[in-house]
């Protein structure tokens, strides 16, 4: 009797009741909506983006309005570039970085710290006005270059892969130190082989976040030849020449078709890399 | 090696990263600070020193404070609500539930968007007359409302965006917390008979803790950083009645071209930001998340 009553607490504990079941199932369907509603505007003609009717027609034609009605093509090239490129630095840069952070002592090295977890406070967007300045100092308005540059040191980057750097046992690096290596070498053969999975969680965290963002692109670009999907879908969603909304969502799923099916595919990935980014 | 050659070399490697860190976050903030107390070049005048100029002008500015009003009661909105529904979503994927997978990658998917291409959805959503929610609306019998063209209900709208755009991602760090703890804790108030509500708040609930610090100080620096969607749906008003801060920012500085004013409104958003460090500071222990 006992038994039987403990396992029926142990049902109320971790499995859910059908009125949460029901709770859980609305919620989601209330969040993929969004989408959802995408997927029809888009893939239907236009009078139905706003009927529901099971024997509206499919077809694709939105979708080829939307590619030739602005320059999609060069604003996806320009965030694959931009992204990329911002994506190499911040690996370079912040290996170097979190490597000194874990492993060595020197002067300072507390207050380097501490000022460096700064920037995870302060976001270069903040600080748009005097960083467009500098820009324009340098001269890297409205290139890629320009809008990437702020993003080079991460802090994250670094502050993750210097918590990695450390958990890697103090012995494999001596070993290496008696067969010769040098300091980028055992680097480069020990500590960023076994801190893969870190690299590859800060990889898809940084990704997204810059194919997503918008705020310092949009003050930094003004031409087609810089212009990132994010702002390019900004230019041609409020033209007021009249684009309807099935173009406009076709435009917006052509915009996240890449992170979306990535995320589709790598579900479990995605979900434990932003999972280990965000505990310690 | 000698002492002082690893000491040069620690500095070697961290040369780089520091030259990006100190030129676009540190001197910026710097020079944000001295800039708000000098008056605008213009004409190839130099900035002169204003004194506090800026600031009286700020206070005079009721754009400023309707913005930061409105960004006040964004903040008291999203915090609150896209932690309480991050919480709940946890709870649920972490249990033996039905479509466990689904649902995770359902609450999750916002996070992936863009916010710029959702706030286009989101628009049709609340589209008078034909948009989604005011079909229902109608269906029900009610009035078709405007919801992004009405002041008092603009704000509204654009943060429950913020909301459903946040929650997801919330959620991620919740469930990592609640998968690190001990199943012992679930055993043992299973054997003393709890129910669900007292093994939330007497057991779970505490232990989350550090997770819920953590995910506060993310709330709230993403509530003055949060303003994409701002541009797409309703470009700050009507009649400023959806501006933020960080959206008036961007208008005083790169349409209004009036740098030093711009720079004193960044000077209020740090002041925010310093509050949100000081946050994470002394209520996280920082050897948890930092050593």
């Amino acid at each position: 009797m006992k038994i039987s009553n403990s396992k029926d607490l142990g049902h109320r504990l971790n499995r859910a009741d059908w009125l949460t079941t029901i709770g859980a199932w609305v919620l989601a369907i209330a969040w993929i909506l969004p989408l959802l509603y995408a997927l029809w505007a888009a893939f239907h003609p236009a009078q139905y983006a706003t009927t529901l009717s099971l024997t509206a027609p499919l077809t694709l034609e939105n979708f080829s309005a939307a590619w030739q009605a602005a320059p999609f093509p060069r604003y996806f090239f320009n965030t694959i570039v931009l992204v990329l490129m911002i994506l190499v630095m911040q690996l370079v840069l912040c290996t170097l970085a979190a490597y000194a952070f874990a492993r060595y002592t020197f002067f300072g090295s507390s207050i380097l710290f501490s000022l460096m977890l700064v920037q995870l406070m302060v976001m270069p967007e903040i600080l748009i006005v005097r960083n467009y300045q500098t820009l324009s100092t340098l001269g890297f308005v409205d290139t890629l270059f320009g809008i990437g540059l702020p993003y080079f040191a991460s802090a994250f980057a670094i502050f993750l892969l210097r918590q990695t750097f450390k958990t890697i046992p103090k012995e494999l690096i001596e070993a290496a130190q008696m067969e010769g290596a040098s300091t980028l070498q055992i680097l480069r053969h020990v500590y960023i082989p076994l801190a893969k999975p870190t690299y590859l969680a800060f990889s898809l965290v940084s990704i997204s976040h810059h194919w997503n963002n918008f705020l310092w692109p949009l003050v930094v670009s003004n031409s087609q030849e810089s212009r990132p999907l994010t702002v390019g879908l900004q230019v041609f969603s409020s033209a007021d020449q009249g684009i309807d909304w099935s173009i406009i969502s076709a435009a917006t799923l052509l915009t996240s078709a890449p992170l979306l099916i990535g995320f589709l595919i790598f579900q479990r990935q995605f979900v434990q890399s932003f999972m280990r980014a965000g505990i310690k | 090696m000698t002492l002082t050659s690893r000491h040069i070399q620690a500095y070697l490697l961290l040369l780089p990263a520091f030259v990006f860190l100190v030129g676009f976050t540190h001197y910026p903030a710097i020079a944000t600070l001295i800039d708000s107390v000098m008056s605008a070049p213009r004409g190839g005048r130099a900035p002169a020193f204003i004194g506090l100029e800026n600031y009286q002008a700020m206070i005079q500015d009721p754009v400023f404070w309707k913005s930061a009003i409105n960004n006040l009661w964004f903040a008291l909105a999203t915090i609150p609500a896209s932690m309480a529904l991050s919480i709940v979503m946890a709870l649920w994927v972490n249990d033996k539930i039905a479509g466990r997978q689904f649902l995770r990658m359902s609450y999750f998917l916002p996070t992936v968007m863009p916010m710029i291409a959702v706030a286009n959805i989101w628009i049709f959503f609340y589209t008078p007359d034909y948009g989604l929610i005011n079909q229902i609306l109608q269906l029900l019998g009610f009035k078709s409302l405007n919801f992004l063209g009405n002041p008092d209900l603009a704000l509204m709208s654009v943060t429950i965006v913020a909301i459903w755009k946040e929650a997801g991602f919330f959620m991620i760090f919740y469930l990592a917390a609640l998968q690190t703890l001990s199943p012992s804790y679930r055993e043992a108030a299973q054997i003393e008979g709890a129910s669900r509500w007292y093994f939330f708040w007497r057991i779970q609930w505490p232990l989350l803790m550090p997770t819920t610090i953590f995910v506060l100080v993310n709330a709230l620096i993403n509530s003055v950083r949060m303003v994409d969607h701002i541009f797409v749906m309703t470009n700050g008003g009507p009649n400023n009645a959806s501006s933020l801060l960080l959206f008036y920012l961007y208008e005083v500085g790169f349409k209004f071209w009036d740098r030093g004013y711009a720079s004193t409104l960044t000077v209020v958003l740090l002041a925010i930001l310093a509050i949100a460090g000081l946050v994470q500071f002394f209520l996280l222990d920082r050897r948890t998340h930092y050593r």
